[in-house]
């Protein structure tokens, strides 16, 4: 039996097109499976069911699946504004918003007939790597229940076949690290790749928005939807969108990839370095040419990240005083007493360590020990890349350097999981993270890293590897609990 | 001890921009509140500020207006602070990099010509507003105007009096409306200023305490506030106190400052969301070409080219609407002197009365000069074309046909006017008596008589020479 859920976007596509299938019987099938499976997994925060079944007929009465994306519904991350959606960042201070604009990757996935299935979790404003600081729950790992997702709880909702696909967002690396630990693949694109208007984020020089898919087909059909510049973006670029789709059948040769040694070291489990290693072998069966390399600096990369972060967010979080919309307090004795409370109240534990924190880094002295220091570093990271895409077209490394941590076990917002991914934000680059192999029976991800705007070539080396491998069509084996 | 008052100020000027500084809401007046906002201006989650450029080139217009060096590289910064008129929690404005920097104001004082040094000029978004309504409990907020583009002028404490500060905002007001950045209403709130104000011995090279002024409704209030600060912070330094860093607002019924609130630290962080502002030498120089001539420059034309004395020069030069219409009817007058006291005296007065602007006048420069034309013909006399000239502004008609259809045409007709000589004197033996024995102000009273009956229309100069020929026989 053809188990709707279970289908990649291409794949759906294919049925929807040939009229052997009808959105409404897609979006039942996922709804249904959620109804099943979302008591487990709790990866979404808001089901947008009606409304989904609502377009998912009107769509099929039009019957015109001329787009890829057409009649599929999509899970999006809790921080992308969607209008008449509630939207709410995981957080309590906006446990009730309800946004009256669409976010612009929203509204191209609208102009494309996509239907949006539900809202899923994340770390509260997206500050975390496991989903525990959300103000709802903690999202679970489908591979194994007592372990996290990672940042954001839509790449366990596409592995455990809640959705088609997600749209997520990765500011230090969410979009990938989830990926990795559930399975499936995820791709940041260069910064300014995407717009990220609607984006309620919380580092503006590192936030993009990508997509969360099943293979890496599908992760190309999303980037070319949600592509290109856009007016109400400034930090959007007008750099030409190629067809990513088109271009994975370009046939690669000279292929010359670079491993930085600093993503191999002792915080890297054993049986994530071999599969790393083992996918460098691979990829030279294929024909490429892989060497060792180094960026001396990427060991600062974590504190470098976590400083810029956390004083982005400390100013991005203002926004949020109860005045306009969001949580205000029922008493407060004044003005300032509103503040306090709806703050107070409004954010957790973790939003209220970084805005401190941040609010010293953004200090005289804050900035002058620390905020200076590393955008100093900031710069010198990017250089490491620049040198390193000299000779290398492509950098692999693995995505985190453990598998999905146990619910619990982190202690410290300064989250090593972090080490492969945040280099990359940092950098503006361009990355995907793609199945590449299992250790305790959980996914490893193996992330490949582009030039800036050349998302066409890590789609291919990552859709070469995906051709030649199968850790993607391992399925998850369900205790039945 | 005598001390010297050191000023400096700040202002903040509405650029007037059809759109916001950071959004496409309109920054006309709205009728309704809340009805020009959007998520961006409302500071929404996930919404991106974006530049209007507009803004950036009427800023650029007015640093380069002011004498300024324009950074080639500006950046903007979050100004962070907690209000309910500010939809963000801080306000976009440039701290780190302003556009412009190190330009000045000319001002004279006491007949020398000075410098007022501009340190600062950035641009920043305005915040809304709160309403208070009298009795209740709660404000209410309106964000119309949040998001409206100001550029905030910052001068060096170059200023030594109320009279200063003074001249200096009346030149910067006139530089911004020659510029047409801004219509610099500070009434109506696009020209808002801050005093900063401390007193030291005189002799002395340190700066004392400051303290800043704030709502300050119009110039004369800032020149009060000054005075008022100046005599409010001797006496405590003469008193052997200290003056206290803090923020004090003008009380314009009362005419003293009261204590607002301490001094304040505002934190300040990059905005990560915009661009730096480019500013590349083409674009300068495009945005240069379009400044006109200033005032000051305009004033030293005025004089050499038309000799005017300096009072009437500044005066016509004040405004560059009153400035234009009198080239242009010097263009179409002989006299540029009689064309600046009819503009000076007339005009200027009958614009005071009816609260009219220049840009709205209905009549134009060249039937202005028609008129006076008339007066050097005889056609009218001067005293009857301050009549036309009323009439003129009033509807907008030419001066022949005001003449014409009041009758007001001057009668210079000498058999006419000696038949009502005659009869004047006829009437008034006395006078003619008085006149004949010496009483030479018997004269005017006949001049009177027939200006009377004519209703003003007897050509004065024929009117005298035909009684002293008929007396004098």
């Amino acid at each position: 039996m053809l188990e709707l859920d279970k289908l990649t976007i291409h794949k759906a596509h294919e049925l929807l097109s040939k009229k052997e299938i009808t959105s409404e019987e897609l979006t039942k099938a996922l709804l249904k499976r959620i109804e099943e499976m979302d008591g487990k997994i709790k990866a979404y925060v808001t089901l947008n069911s009606e409304e989904a079944l609502e377009r998912s007929s009107e769509i099929d009465k039009k019957g015109d699946f001329t787009e890829d994306l057409s009649g599929i519904p999509v899970a999006v991350k809790d921080n992308i504004c969607t209008k008449d959606l509630r939207t709410t960042c995981a957080s309590k201070m906006l446990e009730n918003f309800v946004p009256p604009y669409d976010a612009t990757v929203i509204k191209k996935l609208k102009e494309k007939n996509a239907l949006i299935l539900g809202k899923t979790n994340l770390d509260e404003f997206d500050m975390g790597s496991s989903t525990e600081s959300s103000y709802f729950f903690t999202s679970k790992n489908p591979w194994n229940l007592e372990r996290v997702p990672g940042g954001s709880s839509s790449a366990a909702a596409v592995a455990a076949d809640l959705a088609i696909y997600s749209l997520d967002s990765d500011t230090g690396g969410a979009v990938r690290q989830s990926a990795a630990y559930c399975g499936v693949v995820g791709l940041k694109p260069t910064y300014g790749r995407v717009s990220r208007f609607g984006l309620a984020g919380n580092a503006g020089s590192m936030d993009t928005i990508g997509p969360i898919t099943k293979d890496v087909k599908d992760c190309a059909i999303v980037l070319n939807a949600i592509s290109g510049m856009d007016l109400f973006d400034p930090s959007s670029s007008d750099t030409i969108v190629p067809d990513y789709l088109e271009s994975l059948k370009t046939n690669l040769q000279n292929v010359k990839i670079g491993i930085p040694k600093e993503f191999l070291g002792d915080a890297v489990n054993k049986d994530i370095k071999n599969a790393i290693l083992n996918a460098a072998k691979t990829f030279e069966d294929m024909g490429f040419i892989c060497e060792e390399t180094s960026l001396p600096n990427v060991e600062y990369a974590l504190w470098v990240h976590y400083v810029i972060a956390s004083a982005e967010a400390s100013s991005e979080m203002c926004q949020y005083d109860g005045v306009r919309f969001g949580h205000r307090a029922q008493h407060y004795e004044n003005l300032k007493d509103l503040y306090k409370k709806s703050r107070g109240e409004g954010f957790g534990l973790e939003v209220k360590k970084r805005t401190i924190l941040g609010t010293y880094l953004l200090d005289l002295e804050g900035n002058d020990k620390y905020l200076v220091k590393a955008y100093k570093l900031r710069t010198l990271i990017k250089q490491d890349f620049e040198k390193a895409f000299e000779k290398y077209d492509f950098l692999i490394t693995p995505t985190t350097p453990t598998v999905a941590f146990k619910i619990g076990e982190a202690k410290d917002s300064l989250n090593v999981n972090d080490m492969c991914t945040v280099p990359v934000n940092l950098a503006g680059l361009p990355a995907i993270s793609i199945p590449c192999g299992f250790a305790e029976g959980l996914p490893i991800g193996l992330q490949i890293i582009g030039k800036a705007f050349d998302e066409a070539g890590i789609l291919q080396v990552a859709y070469a590897f995906e051709q030649n491998t199968d850790y993607h069509k391992k399925q998850i084996a369900w205790k039945e609990a | 001890m005598n001390y010297e008052t050191i000023v400096g100020l700040e202002v903040h000027v509405e650029l007037s921009t059809k759109t916001k500084i950071f959004c496409g809401c309109s920054t006309e007046f709205s009728k309704e509140p809340n009805s020009h906002c959007c998520p961006i201006c409302l500071g929404m989650p996930g919404t991106i500020p974006l530049m209007n450029k507009s803004v950036v080139e009427y800023a650029t217009k007015a640093g380069l207006a002011l004498n300024c060096q324009i950074a080639e590289f500006s950046r903007f910064d979050r100004k962070k602070y907690f209000y309910p008129d500010l939809p963000k929690g801080y306000q976009i404005s440039q701290y780190y990099i302003p556009l412009a920097r190190n330009g000045y104001v000319e001002i004279d004082s006491n007949g020398k010509k000075k410098r007022i040094g501009i340190r600062i000029m950035h641009m920043e978004e305005d915040a809304g507003k709160l309403v208070h309504e009298e009795g209740s409990s709660y404000s209410l907020v309106d964000l119309d105007r949040a998001g409206v583009p100001l550029i905030e002028i910052v001068s060096e404490p170059d200023m030594r009096s109320g009279e200063e500060a003074w001249q200096y905002l009346n030149n910067l007001k006139t530089i911004l409306q020659y510029i047409e950045v801004s219509d610099c209403k500070i009434e109506e709130g696009s020209m808002r200023c801050d005093i900063n104000i401390s007193l030291r011995p005189e002799g002395s090279n340190e700066f004392g305490t400051k303290v800043e002024v704030k709502n300050l409704g119009s110039f004369r209030a800032v020149k009060r506030a000054i005075e008022y600060e100046e005599k409010r912070q001797r006496e405590i330094l003469e008193s052997g106190g200290s003056v206290v860093q803090e923020t004090r607002r003008w009380d314009e019924e009362r005419g003293i400052t009261i204590f607002m609130r301490g001094k304040m630290d505002n934190r300040y962080s990059p905005e990560p969301n915009l661009a730096p502002v480019i500013m590349s030498k083409d674009w300068k120089d495009e945005i240069s070409a379009r400044i006109p001539e200033l005032p000051g420059a305009k004033k030293e034309r005025f004089i050499k080219e038309y000799g005017l004395p300096e009072y009437d020069a500044s005066i016509i030069t004040a405004s560059k609407v009153l400035s234009n219409f009198y080239e242009e009817c010097v263009k179409h007058y002989h006299d540029p002197k009689v064309v600046s006291n009819w503009l000076m005296v007339e005009l200027l007065s009958i614009l005071n009365e009816t609260g009219q602007g220049i840009e709205d006048l209905k009549f134009t420069p060249k039937q202005f000069c028609d008129m006076l034309a008339m007066i050097d013909k005889g056609t009218i006399s001067g005293k009857i074309a301050k009549d036309v000239f009323r009439e003129m502004f009033a509807t907008g008609k030419s001066p022949e046909a005001i003449v014409e259809e009041k009758g007001l045409v001057q009668i210079s007709d000498e058999a006419e006017l000696e038949s009502i000589a005659k009869r004047v004197m006829e009437a008034n033996p006395k006078s003619v008596e008085d006149y004949k024995n010496g009483k030479k102000k018997a004269l005017g009273f006949l001049v009177g008589q027939v200006m009377k009956e004519t209703k003003g229309k007897a050509n004065p100069q024929m009117i005298n020479a035909i009684f002293s020929r008929l007396l004098d026989q």
